[in-house]
């Protein structure tokens, strides 16, 4: 396939500040024209410097940045083709919405009715027109953070990067401009390619989320991939939705291994193609916490199909449509059942209840 | 259907004479001790003004000395027809360039330097101490160190020379330590967001860092000019043959025994009051123009 103008490439990445301390650590990733990448990690874990360093205000310390396939390292922003919108929008506070949105044209020389003729059609596609002589100051984050994305998608990018841009908004503005991001994305037709501490953001966006962890790619896939089949604990434990249970191995066969978390009885795991482990070692699995039923202690399951762990309900948090418990199942470890909200109330746990937890062992996950 | 409006209105009226209550009637004694106390500082502070200001307004039998005799304007005509009491429109032109000279200096020198210091540089501390120390040196001390080294050199002392240098090492390290202040609101990312679109380095600096700041710099030029017109210690060795508005004040008050020197000290005043309300008018002028400009389109 012919490389595409808004394709990006990031090859041997590297960015250290002092010299000592690497926080970005040789990524390798190929994001593809049009797509919505969202790079996921805690703070601290390189996320933003990467993004810095494909807008052009970090220079890497090692390693290539192509952007539809041109090195773009050493380049200014704007001759990449690359537009950022900032973690705290950064509005110019001088400027009303039109002349902020302006101001890349301003920046080029355009006269005032040239550049104002397009900021407005631009205006009006966010949805500002009634705000447009307003100052960033007197705009709710929500409007502000609208204005931070037309002034960033004036200028035409090839590639809009965005830095954490719903975390200063409040839990219900963050799921409408979640929407607005998209819509904007599925109009603009351009690589977005979008920073975040949040999970549900990056699941509910992105075509392609990277997980990160010290300077380093853990995982990178289509959101249900990452999310359904991490590929390990740290992955499956930042995603969440996950219990993840460990222990040693105990028997392979017949394309499933036994294996015993500590002070529990066996569980039986489908070995996965290719996994390399052998008996007595240690090895993490993943169960969706939706995919635990919780029985009675007294019910009777199919040792053949479903695994169970005897456990007792330490607490009990009502979500709306699922009810979240929290089990004992596994030692020093989180251990929770999000049962469906009818299901749960048709025969209620109390705290304190003893009940088995079991899940098909289809479903059971190894983790490398 | 009557009786129930009005009782409910009164109950109201009520409930706000409870809340009124205890902050109008529950002062503590301490609110009268302090407030007693700011009414002596308030006429420490500006009595000795006033007591000139009023003094200057004597008639031709006035003395330095209340009681006032009479009430006119004699003493200010007096003040620039008198040959007696010396150069005074000449000392007041002369400070008043000085002191545009200092502004103008110091706000471009303090710009540049809250710009430089957005970084750390190697020996960044140096620079900064030995920013401070001239503040911190004694000014008359400096003032004659100044006048020394000029001497040294063989280069006369003059008000546009000597003086200015030595009044710059008092307004700038002032003028640095407001831009610091002023700096650390500014967000770094707003020069950044105009890099990512496009601005070149002198735009950055054109279209948002001094639009941004500007309120900052007015503040800077009112202490540049406000401490240069009234500097004393530094000036005084360094002024050379013509001196500035106040060594002639000073001078005025070792050989002139009339009104007409507080007739000086009101016009000076005066003069500082409208610079002052020039820069805070120019603040205000400023952040209307924004909001304006916001609403006009």
């Amino acid at each position: 396939m012919a490389v595409q103008r808004g394709d990006i490439e990031l090859a041997g990445l590297t960015k250290s500040y002092d010299g000592i301390n690497t926080v970005v650590r040789g990524i390798n990733l190929k994001i593809p024209d049009g797509a919505y990448c969202c790079f996921l990690g805690p703070s601290g874990c390189g996320k933003t410097t990467i993004l810095r360093m494909i807008a052009g205000h970090e220079d890497p310390t090692d390693g290539e940045i192509l952007i539809g396939g041109e090195d773009v390292v050493g380049l200014p922003p704007v001759e990449r083709g690359t537009a950022m919108m900032f973690q705290s929008y950064a509005l110019f506070p001088h400027l009303s919405v039109r002349d902020n949105i302006a101001f890349a044209l301003r920046v080029r020389g355009l006269s005032k009715a040239d550049r104002y003729r397009q900021t407005d059609a631009m205006i009006e596609k966010v949805r500002l027109t009634e705000l447009a002589d307003r100052l960033p100051a007197q705009l709710s984050g929500g409007q502000q953070q609208r204005v931070a994305l037309a002034r960033a998608a004036i200028t035409e990018p090839r590639v809009l990067l965005l830095d954490e841009p719903l975390s200063a908004l409040d839990e219900q503005l963050r799921v409408e401009m979640r929407l607005e991001l998209q819509r904007m994305q599925r109009e603009l037709g351009i690589t977005f390619v979008h920073v975040t501490h949040s999970q549900l953001e990056a699941i509910a966006l992105a075509d392609l989320v990277v997980v990160m962890e010290k300077g380093e790619i853990k995982q990178a896939g289509p959101a249900r991939e990452v999310y359904a089949s991490p590929k390990d604990r740290y992955v499956a434990e930042f995603l969440g939705g996950q219990n993840v249970l460990s222990g040693k191995v105990e028997t392979i066969e017949g394309g499933r291994l036994l294996f015993a978390p500590p002070d529990r009885k066996s569980i039986s795991v489908p070995l996965r193609a290719n996994a390399r482990v052998g008996v007595g070692d240690r090895i993490d699995v993943a169960v969706r916490r939706d995919d635990v039923a919780l029985l009675r202690a007294d019910a009777i399951i199919s040792a053949q199909e479903q695994s169970a762990l005897p456990c007792r309900v330490l607490a009990i948090e009502y979500q709306g449509s699922f009810v979240k418990v929290m089990l004992d199942a596994v030692a020093d470890e989180d251990f929770v059942a999000y049962v469906p909200e009818r299901t749960f109330f048709s025969d209620p746990f109390a705290i304190g209840d003893i009940a088995l937890a079991a899940w098909a062992i289809d479903h059971a996950r190894l983790l490398t | 259907m009557s009786a129930a409006p009005q009782m409910l209105a009164s109950a109201r009226a009520r409930a706000k004479r409870r809340a009124i209550a205890p902050s109008r009637g529950g002062r503590p004694w301490t609110f009268y001790v302090l407030a007693a106390l700011f009414t002596f500082y308030v006429v420490a502070l500006y009595g000795p003004m006033i007591c000139i200001y009023i003094l200057s307004f004597q008639d031709v039998r006035g003395g330095l000395v209340f009681p006032m005799k009479g009430l006119s304007l004699h003493w200010f005509v007096d003040l620039f027809t008198q040959v007696r009491t010396g150069d005074v429109k000449g000392a007041f032109d002369r400070s008043i360039k000085l002191a545009i000279l200092v502004t103008a200096i110091t706000v471009v020198v303090s710009f540049m330097a809250a710009m430089a210091f957005r970084r750390r540089f190697p020996g960044d501390n140096i620079v900064f101490a030995m920013m401070i120390g001239s503040l911190v040196a004694p000014g008359l001390v400096l003032g004659i160190g100044v006048g020394l080294l000029f001497n040294a050199i063989g280069i006369d002392t003059s008000w546009y020379g000597s003086a200015l240098g030595a009044q710059l090492s008092w307004t700038l390290p002032f003028g640095v330590l407001v831009m610091f202040a002023v700096m650390s609101r500014f967000d770094p990312a707003w020069e950044e967001a105009a890099r990512d679109l496009g601005a070149t380095a002198w735009q950055r600096i054109r279209l948002v860092i001094i639009p941004v700041l500007a309120p900052g710099l007015v503040a800077v030029a009112l202490f540049g000019f406000t401490l240069s017109y009234d500097e004393f210690a530094r000036t005084l060795q360094t002024a050379g043959p013509q001196n500035t508005l106040p060594l002639e004040i000073w001078s005025m008050t070792l050989n002139v025994t009339s009104p007409s020197l507080y007739a000086l000290g009101t016009v000076t005043t005066i003069i500082s009051f409208v610079i002052i309300g020039a820069a805070l008018g120019t603040i205000v002028l400023i952040q209307k123009r924004r909001g304006a400009r916001a609403r006009a389109h």
